[in-house]
């Protein structure tokens, strides 16, 4: 805290030892400063960074493995979490679900799933399951939630056609869907800095030419272009391979509008007077790019990438819904609301949609991050 | 109640906390200009919107009361009126209207200037379209647009700096307003076009009998139009009284030392000025008693830091809150300190007659090329620079001064290289070393000449690097020159920030954590890093506040003649090149027009171009019969100009003026580029004695 010096009339700083504050915090500390006063930016970072501790460890927090099916819970609606339950010796803390009592309806062959409160499915913390290995190394069999007794059914999402889980898919789902974003915002960044920074350092006609061709790429229409190439993959091609070659797809589009961002600042700074005085220090171009200029948008081009993940996401989604991106057996939220393609099924079993509320809140919060830290990136401006 | 508005005892808190307008009084009689004066922090533009209950979030009138006397006689107390309520709405526009100081962005650029004056009029009067028209019109030619009809429909974007001020002005007085708020309206506007500005504001406040409350900085600015002035310190007014009282006879400390700041066109010009220490403090900070007393000179530790100062009435409606005024006026003695004594000393000049330039620019082009088509092909050239030669001599100041768009700033970046010049030489002639052209340097040397030529720029903001702390910002020049250690650039640093008078504990923060004028003070002290012999200051006070610019300029003295530095001052503030240069260059369209000694410059103009723009500085006193006032503006230099660039816009120029180019010519050191210059008897500046402080 600067104080008013009375005799000098000037305004001083604090005792010299104290070396934080105002005036000393660099950057990055003003930045943070700022965005932590950006609530719903906070709380998409909070929600963000939980996304990705999911997708981490989808094992360790999915009830089920992703293969577990059975059929006899084929479509079985979503349980409902009871709390605890009063078996004589007055209410109990004891979290439960109730096991299904199913029907079938001879006459239109369809199956009816009823509670049976007589069966409650003992929940616990921590319980053994399906083994598996952690981080793909460390094998052990604990979950952190599921029922005490390993087979009973337990669907809070809901089952799919062939009785599967639907949150523990929808957690796998995570892992996919979370990461191809980053890896194709990463190589849109790559292209995009590279592209629009020799655009706007060279301009004349390179910039020209770049930004034409900048417009015609976003002047095709996406779904087709994009169908279009991931027709091209053959169907011989193992997933794993897909999932990369897709990502691939998704950044032909995306390195476009992170071409025009850094170009934009490119064009901004050159004409700043503190990059002219940099000239006239002496410095070379390499210098005023990588000790001037870059420090200087590096937070706006951090902002634009978190507002450039939930595009992918969602280019993702749409493709895998198609069913022109990823295949089973990889799992993405794309990948699972495949099952909801038909308006029949999402009448008789809604609960298959559930996949894509995890596509909104993943999408949303990534954009009110990317908004605190737009916000954030010009920590000057009051 | 005669008043149209009286202000008493208005409080403006921002934040719920922060007293920004603290207690403050005025009156403002219908027919009179009021101007307001104070630096920037002391709650000028503040009060102006609080009289139109339009303070920006979250600021909010506290307390006080702002009545405003009805047509019908009643009283309306503003303060108390909610802002959003349709008798505000009234007010706002139909009776108190307001113009600013950067008309762009109180126009709309998506309306024509015809559609937004008429707006103003359908809104407060029942008139049609038509009616409406006709009076936007009318009201257009009364502000002096040239071609009002046409003009009517043009967009913002269309007219120059001047044109839209008069379009704002028009659209602020077709309701005809009883009173005119005018917050520095004038304050970015070249001198001739300002001069042009406040006649007509003089004008249409004779013509229509309306109250006028005019902000400002600029105490020649007052001289020129007030009927009386309010002087304005930290949310009080410190001073008031009729003009001539108070610019005659000051009273207050902070008025005297805001005259005594300012630069003096009588007597000798460079004259060391009498800067008011320190700076105007965040109102957050307001010291206790009277706040001024930690920069105030008459000071007494016994009473000024703890007692509420009261308002002293002088006689003549001459009113004045300062102790040595007071109840205790004896306990003072009101003695103004005496010019620093480095200031004074900067002030003698060492340059020998004889000495060769340190620097001689001949002929030099920069012609920007204008380029259209995809391939970018140039379709002509704008010539801001157009065969231009002078001499800078060692250990001098040479002003270079004319209206924007005239050049001087590219002549500047191109003499230190940011602009690659078309044609021509510069040579530049260190003592001890060979004369070298710049144009022609590569290499090792063109990184020495960078050392030895260095730049001030006019944003301090701007120029610093906000990534960076202060002693990389300043280490930097060194750092590339990669001769030093670190730890002896660290000294440096230390030994340059203490020169420019700032702490060398502040190496080590960042730029966003000082006020304007320590940022100038460390693009200096980085200017000076690599110990050059000359230094190009492009602007580089205009930016601040008076007593700070003040500041700035005996430093930058002082620095010349402890380090044998040479400057070249681009401005277009005639008062600060008179205080600080030894020679002054005239500068038009691309050309310089006459280059002299500052006393002939001043004193013996011979371009009429410069004797239009010592007319214009405001504050003269001159009788206005007799004042030259420049119509139009700089031609655009994208056109090739046939004969004199400056014909068209000047008193005297003959057919034979547009026919041949005039040449720099002239003997004794003192060019001027104009072929009637030996048969014209121009005026020189005249004497600002009504400025003068008792």
């Amino acid at each position: 805290m600067s104080t008013f010096d009375e005799t000098t009339g000037q305004v001083a700083p604090a005792a010299k030892t104290h070396q934080r504050g105002r005036g000393f915090d660099g950057h990055w500390a003003l930045v943070w400063q700022k965005f932590l006063r950006h609530r719903l930016g906070v709380a998409g970072g909070v929600v963000v960074i939980l996304a990705y501790v999911v997708a981490a460890i989808p094992e360790f927090l999915a009830p089920v493995t992703l293969e577990a099916y059975n059929p006899a819970y084929s479509y079985a609606p979503p349980q409902t979490l009871h709390l605890g339950r009063d078996e004589g010796e007055g209410w109990q803390f004891r979290p439960h679900v109730n096991a299904y009592k199913s029907e079938i309806d001879y006459n239109s062959g369809r199956r009816t799933f009823v509670d049976d409160e007589s069966q409650p499915v003992d929940l616990g913390l921590f319980v053994e399951g399906e083994s598996y290995n952690l981080f793909g190394f460390i094998p052990t069999n604990r979950h952190l939630f599921g029922p005490v007794i390993e087979g009973q059914p337990f669907f809070l999402f809901g089952a799919d056609r062939l009785g599967r889980d639907i949150l523990s898919r929808t957690i796998y789902g995570t892992r996919i869907s979370m990461t191809i974003g980053l890896i194709g915002v990463a190589l849109s960044l790559v292209f995009g800095i590279l592209i629009g920074g020799i655009s706007g350092l060279f301009g004349g006609v390179t910039d020209n030419v770049i930004q034409r061709l900048i417009e015609f790429i976003q002047s095709v229409p996406a779904i087709p272009l994009w169908i279009g190439l991931a027709a091209a993959i053959p169907a011989s091609v193992p997933p794993l391979q897909v999932y990369f070659l897709i990502t691939i797809i998704l950044s032909v589009l995306g390195w476009t509008s992170l071409a025009r961002v850094v170009r934009g600042r490119f064009l901004a700074m050159r004409n700043e007077d503190f990059v002219k005085a940099a000239r006239l220090d002496g410095c070379g171009p390499v210098r005023i790019i990588f000790r001037h200029m870059l420090p200087s948008f590096l937070s706006h081009i951090i902002a634009t990438v978190s507002l450039a993940i939930p595009g992918m996401i969602l280019a993702e989604t749409a493709l895998s819904y198609l069913g022109i991106g990823l295949r089973t057996p990889i799992v993405s939220w794309g990948v699972l609301l495949q099952e909801a393609q038909n308006v029949r099924t999402i009448a008789s079993a809604p609960w298959l949609l559930l996949p894509g509320a995890a596509v909104v809140v993943a999408v949303l919060a990534l954009n009110f991050l990317g908004d605190g830290l737009r916000d954030a990136a010009d920590p000057y401006s009051d | 109640m005669d008043n149209l508005i009286e202000i008493r005892d208005l409080r403006v808190t921002f934040a719920g906390a922060i007293d920004v307008v603290n207690g403050l009084d005025l009156d403002i009689a219908p027919g009179k200009t009021l101007c307001l004066v104070g630096e920037s922090g002391c709650g000028k533009s503040v009060t102006a919107k609080a009289i139109l209950q339009v303070i920006d979030h979250p600021g909010r009138v506290s307390g006080g009361s702002i009545n405003l006397r009805q047509p019908d006689g009643s009283v309306l107390d503003i303060a108390k009126t909610k802002p959003t309520s349709p008798v505000m709405q009234h007010v706002r526009g139909g009776d108190i209207a307001m113009i600013h100081q950067e008309p762009m962005s109180f126009l709309s650029p998506l309306y024509t200037i015809g559609n937004q004056i008429s707006e103003a009029l359908m809104l407060h009067r029942k008139v049609g379209e038509k009616a409406a028209r006709a009076e936007g019109i009318r009201m257009l030619e009364e502000v002096g647009m040239p071609d009002p009809a046409r003009r009517y429909d043009s967009y913002t974007f269309q007219l120059s700096g001047g044109q839209r001020q008069r379009a704002m002005i028009a659209m602020a007085l077709i309701n005809k307003p009883r009173l005119l708020i005018a917050d520095e309206p004038t304050t970015a506007l070249d001198v001739t076009t300002q001069a042009n500005i406040l006649d007509l504001l003089a004008r249409l406040q004779r013509d229509t009998g309306m109250g006028v409350l005019f902000i400002t900085h600029d105490l020649g600015v007052v001289a020129e139009i007030a009927d009386e002035v309010a002087v304005m310190y930290l949310g009080k007014i410190v001073e008031r009284g009729p003009v001539r009282e108070v610019l005659e006879h000051p009273k207050h400390p902070y008025t005297r030392g805001l005259l005594a700041s300012m630069p003096r066109l009588d007597g000798d010009f460079k004259a060391s000025l009498q800067a008011i220490r320190g700076m105007v403090p965040p109102p957050a900070l307001r010291p206790a008693g009277c706040p001024f007393h930690p920069r105030c000179d008459w000071a007494r530790a016994d009473m000024c830091g703890h007692v509420q100062v009261l308002e002293t009435e002088l006689g003549h409606d001459h009113m004045v809150a300062c102790h040595a005024y007071g109840p205790q006026a004896h306990k003072f003695d009101r003695v103004d300190r005496p010019v620093a004594a480095a200031a004074a000393a900067a002030a003698v000049k060492v340059r020998e007659e004889s000495a060769a330039p340190l620097l001689s620019v001949r002929d030099i082009k920069k012609h920007f090329p204008i380029r259209s088509g995809f391939f970018q092909r140039q379709t002509g050239a704008v010539r801001a620079v157009d065969a231009v030669s002078l001499d800078i001599f060692p250990g001098e100041t040479l002003g270079l001064v004319g209206e924007s768009g005239c050049g001087k700033s590219t002549l500047g970046q191109t003499i230190v290289g940011l602009h690659r010049a078309d044609s021509g030489s510069m040579r530049f002639a260190e003592d001890d070393r060979p004369a070298v052209d710049l144009l022609a340097a590569r290499g090792a040397e063109a990184r020495r000449l960078r050392t030895d030529i260095r730049m001030i720029f006019q944003d301090p903001t701007g120029s610093l690097n906000p990534r960076m702390r202060v002693r990389n910002i300043i280490g930097e020049v060194l750092q590339v020159e990669g001769q030093l250690s670190d730890a002896e650039i660290e000294a440096r640093v230390q030994a340059l920030l203490a020169k420019v008078g700032l702490s060398p504990d502040y190496a080590q923060r960042y730029p966003h954590a000082f006020s304007g004028g320590q940022r100038q003070r460390i693009a200096i002290a980085r200017a000076l890093a690599s110990d050059p012999r000359l230094v190009i200051a492009d602007e580089a006070v205009s930016a601040l506040d008076v007593s700070v610019q003040t500041q700035i300029i005996n430093m930058m003295k002082a620095l010349q003649a402890e380090m044998g530095l040479t400057y070249l001052f681009v401005s277009h503030d005639l008062g600060v090149i008179a205080n600080i240069s030894d020679r002054v260059a005239v500068m038009y369209a691309g050309r310089i027009v006459e280059l002299g000694s500052t006393e002939e410059i001043f004193r013996n103009p011979q371009h009429p171009y410069t004797e239009a723009l010592l007319a214009a500085i405001p504050g003269r006193g001159e009788s206005a019969g007799g004042r030259i006032r420049l119509g139009g503006h700089v031609p655009d230099v994208a056109g090739r100009i046939e004969g004199c660039a400056f014909a068209d816009r000047c008193p005297y120029a003959l057919e034979a003026c547009r026919q041949v180019r005039p040449e720099l010519k002239g003997a004794g050191g003192h060019l001027d580029a104009c072929i009637r210059s030996e048969e014209l008897h121009l005026r020189p500046v005249a004497s600002n004695e009504t400025l003068v402080p008792a």
